[in-house]
């Protein structure tokens, strides 16, 4: 039950991009047709439960051990960045279709400071393996959902008649601040 | 003459929120006092700075190859040094900005300015641009700010300005109002390049 509770919390009370401000460079740059949109959240989901436990495991059985947790930091950002390459590599070889679809988001992932921040957040709120398994995905699912209806709001926007001056970002901001209101109403359901 | 212009060049004609766009994250984050922004804008100034310098004087021993990840070594390094400073220095300020100051080290700004600049430059105009681009951002940052404490909460730095009888407009404080506050100033940004492209037209 409490799991749930995090995983819906994390969904829509506190959503990643419209409440706690992470991952808002793709989702200014990605969110222009759905699609990619759909492309980009799989990618991040896939990568951000990846390295989520692999930044536990690391964090658990190295830095606790060794008393290095001050270089956690530096610790998750090589880890990340070395998970990203890797699993480039890894898919261009084996899985050449997923890589197809995935690989031009792979190296913008990297930098998305979604993925440090959930690392750093399981840590941050002492999270066992298990719950670190379900705040990536739940955060990374609630990455996709506000990407993708983004996505689907701006195909609409392209057809609207937008006054001159909110054309292009402005207009975006206007509809992620009515997104995030909306979201708000799901406070206090849990 | 040259550094100066270095220097200036960020702050207004390319400066990293308003122009480039980057780092919005902390931009809509941070935003919610005047206090929290001057506090994150100094602490990214002071990580800019450090590893500009690091890298520019790296810059010949490091193969092209490897240097985003060296790149983001340096720039983690300096950040967990401010991060370990500011929890010392000033443990409400660290605890008010929580996770955004590690995640200064996947700020695009940053690792933009070591590939476009510091990269390619000696040590002194990388600091003066490393400089130039903080000021930038931080003004940038504190303008978002001013807009959104004294609409939201009536007041400035924690300073009532506005009189007992405003009625702070609670949403500027919410996340919503971060997007709102962009929104405008982003579209007032619009207006202003519109009009300069026209008047160019004209002369």
């Amino acid at each position: 039950m409490e799991l749930f509770a995090l995983i819906f919390g994390s969904i829509f009370i506190s959503n990643i991009v419209l409440a706690q401000f992470l991952g808002i460079c793709p989702f200014l740059g990605v969110s222009k047709d759905i699609k990619s949109a759909f492309g980009m959240g799989l990618s991040v989901m896939f990568v951000m439960i990846l390295s989520s436990t692999i930044c536990w495991l690391v964090y658990t059985f190295l830095l606790v051990r060794f008393d290095l947790e001050y270089l956690k930091t530096i610790a998750f950002i090589l880890t990340i960045a070395a998970l990203v390459q890797l699993l480039e590599m890894f898919l261009k070889k084996n899985v050449p279709a997923l890589y197809k679809s995935m690989g031009v988001y792979l190296p913008l992932i990297t930098t998305n400071c979604a993925i440090l921040g959930i690392a750093l957040l399981n840590i941050q709120e002492n999270y066992n393996l298990i719950y670190t398994l379900a705040n990536a995905f739940a955060n990374s699912a609630g990455f996709t959902l506000a990407l993708v209806l983004m996505a689907g709001i701006r195909e609409r926007l392209d057809e609207a008649d937008v006054p001159d001056a909110m054309k292009g970002l402005p207009i975006v901001f206007f509809v992620a601040s009515s997104m995030g209101l909306a979201f708000v109403g799901f406070t206090g359901m849990i | 003459m040259r550094i100066g212009k270095e220097f200036t060049k960020g702050v207004i004609a390319e400066n990293p929120l308003f122009v480039q766009v980057l780092g919005t994250c902390p931009a809509l984050a941070v935003t919610t006092s005047v206090n929290n922004a001057l506090g994150m804008g100094v602490a990214f100034t002071a990580v800019l700075v450090c590893s500009n310098l690091v890298i520019s004087i790296l810059r010949k021993a490091v193969p092209s190859d490897i240097r985003i990840p060296s790149y983001i070594v340096v720039i983690a390094s300096f950040v967990t040094m401010i991060e370990m400073i500011m929890n010392a220095f000033s443990p409400a300020l660290y605890s008010a900005l929580g996770i955004f100051i590690p995640l200064i080290v996947v700020n695009c700004v940053i690792l933009g300015r070591a590939e476009a600049f510091a990269g390619k430059n000696a040590a002194l105009p990388s600091i003066a641009d490393g400089l130039g681009m903080g000021l930038g951002y931080t003004l940038a940052i504190v303008a978002v700010s001013s807009i959104r404490e004294i609409l939201g909460a009536g007041t400035f730095l924690g300073y009532p300005i506005l009189g007992s009888a405003y009625e702070p407009i609670l949403i500027m404080i919410l996340p919503a109002g971060a997007f709102i506050t962009m929104g405008f100033l982003f579209a007032g940004m619009n207006i202003i390049n519109r009009r300069q492209a026209a008047k160019k037209e004209v002369m």
